[in-house]
């Protein structure tokens, strides 16, 4: 397989939008708490466009309730999530419009093939109109299984599948649970590349992962939570 | 210069129809069951009970539309169990669109392949419990009001139970006091049309149910679903 990143670039569009969009994702006095146990409080961080961050963390510290927070999944019990200065709750269809999610379930309906489930997210949300579902799958690794039942598929495919969606979406803020479980060396440079390409276009980044996320292009900003 | 294109509900909606369906046909055994139930037990009684036709013919409305609930209530778990499993539940719930919206497309996906066929063999067992032909129309169209309620009241329940993992008793404790008005209306309709009455009244009043389930179950469930992926 050549080099994801030479194979092409889809994100070098939208050059604009760095120039339009006062793009701003912050976190403000956070507090978390899962079944009576307090996991974070008082968190802040601020984001601003082309900015990545890694949160780091043991188990259980809380990582995957702050990223569902971040995307509204989760209700802070203490606090807001801003975009663009306002908070989220307030602007659900805008801030939803949006942001791209991948959780520890990938939202990949087995039964249909990776191309239909690509077009059922693409029906869902807001789509770049500069890069095809084909494209976008050939991109991910996945030329030749577009038409297979995803249930045929492997952990890393399905994954891979999912990464696809991050492509297809014009989303600015990308929230990535665990992004390289099941992926091969491959995958791990190919969603490495894909972060790049997306810092380069103003975009903004939260991921969480246990490995080290080597970025040559953009710098990583990193949060740890505590125990 | 390329330009996102916007998020377009209509287009959400009718996508999100076709998967659902697109799904059940790829299911067909699973899409199968509430129909066989339904049919199976109904059939069973003219066996349990012997031919008298009296007897059936009395007991005809009731029999049918206690096993259509049934039916109904056995298919409940499939509008959101298996989105919730692989978390396109989430994907639906981050959509910028309306969650009630496409809980309500959900819902009609559900009863075009689990309420839909009852209504289509109903006839036939209509005949089996030599129910009179003047009832004929009212079963029709008492099920025709009927079963979308009972979907989009169980969409509330599904909604409540899904995160649960073993939701399925209380799913049926909380859906089935709120089937009682559904049954007590329709069978008495389909008595009523037998012996020759007005059912006027019964068919208005699930009518009403109809619009109310309408409007306000897809919010509800919609409501439910974010407090069950939290």
């Amino acid at each position: 397989m050549p080099a994801p990143v030479e194979l092409m670039d889809p994100t070098t569009a939208n050059p604009s939008a760095l120039a339009t969009a006062p793009d701003r994702f912050e976190a403000h006095d956070l507090h978390c708490i899962r079944h009576d146990r307090s996991l974070f409080a008082g968190l802040n961080f601020s984001l601003t466009a082309g900015q990545i961050i890694q949160i780091e963390g043991p188990n259980g510290s809380g990582k995957t309730s702050l990223l569902r927070m971040l995307c509204g999944l989760l209700q802070p019990a203490q606090g807001e999530v801003r975009w663009r200065g306002v908070d989220i709750q307030a602007q659900r269809a805008e801030f939803l419009a949006d942001v791209a999610y991948i959780g520890h379930l990938h939202g990949i309906k087995e039964d249909l093939s990776p191309r239909e489930n690509l077009r059922m997210a693409q029906a869902l949300g807001r789509t770049r109109n500069d890069i095809s579902l084909d494209r976008a799958l050939e991109h991910v690794g996945l030329y030749g299984f577009e038409d297979l039942p995803s249930r045929t598929l492997s952990a890393g495919q399905r994954r891979r599948v999912a990464l696809a969606r991050l492509l297809v979406l014009d989303a600015r803020v990308w929230v990535l649970d665990e992004p390289f479980t099941a992926l091969d060396r491959s995958g791990k440079a190919l969603i490495e590349s894909m972060l790049e390409a997306h810092s380069r276009n103003g975009g903004i980044a939260i991921i969480t992962t246990h490995q080290p996320v080597e970025l040559t292009q953009c710098a990583l900003l990193s949060l740890q939570l505590a125990a | 210069m390329p330009t996102p294109t916007l998020p377009n509900l209509a287009l959400a909606c009718t996508a999100l129809l076709r998967r659902d369906l697109t799904l059940a046909m790829r299911h067909r055994g699973e899409m199968a069951n509430p129909l066989l139930f339904f049919v199976l037990v109904v059939s069973l009684f003219p066996l349990g009970l012997g031919p008298d036709s009296q007897t059936l013919q009395t007991i005809a409305p009731g029999v049918i539309w206690v096993a259509a609930l049934l039916a109904a209530l056995l298919s409940l778990e499939g509008i959101f169990r298996s989105d919730f499993e692989d978390g396109s539940l989430e994907q639906l719930l981050l959509s910028p669109h309306p969650a009630a919206l496409l809980v309500l497309t959900k819902v009609i996906a559900h009863w075009l392949v689990s309420g839909l066929p009852l209504i289509l063999v109903a006839p036939l067992l209509g005949v089996l419990l030599n129910l009179p032909t003047a009832a004929m129309g009212a079963l029709l169209a008492s099920l025709a009001l009927g079963t979308p309620v009972l979907s989009l009241i169980g969409a509330i329940g599904v909604a409540l139970t899904v995160g649960l993992r073993r939701g399925g008793v209380l799913l049926s404790l909380l859906v089935l006091p709120l089937y009682v008005p559904v049954l007590i209306f329709a069978a008495s309709a389909v008595a009523d049309a037998g012996i020759g009455l007005a059912i006027t009244a019964q068919l208005y009043f699930l009518g009403a149910l109809l619009a109310l389930a309408l409007t306000l179950a897809p919010l509800a469930a919609a409501a439910a679903l974010r407090i069950s992926v939290s």
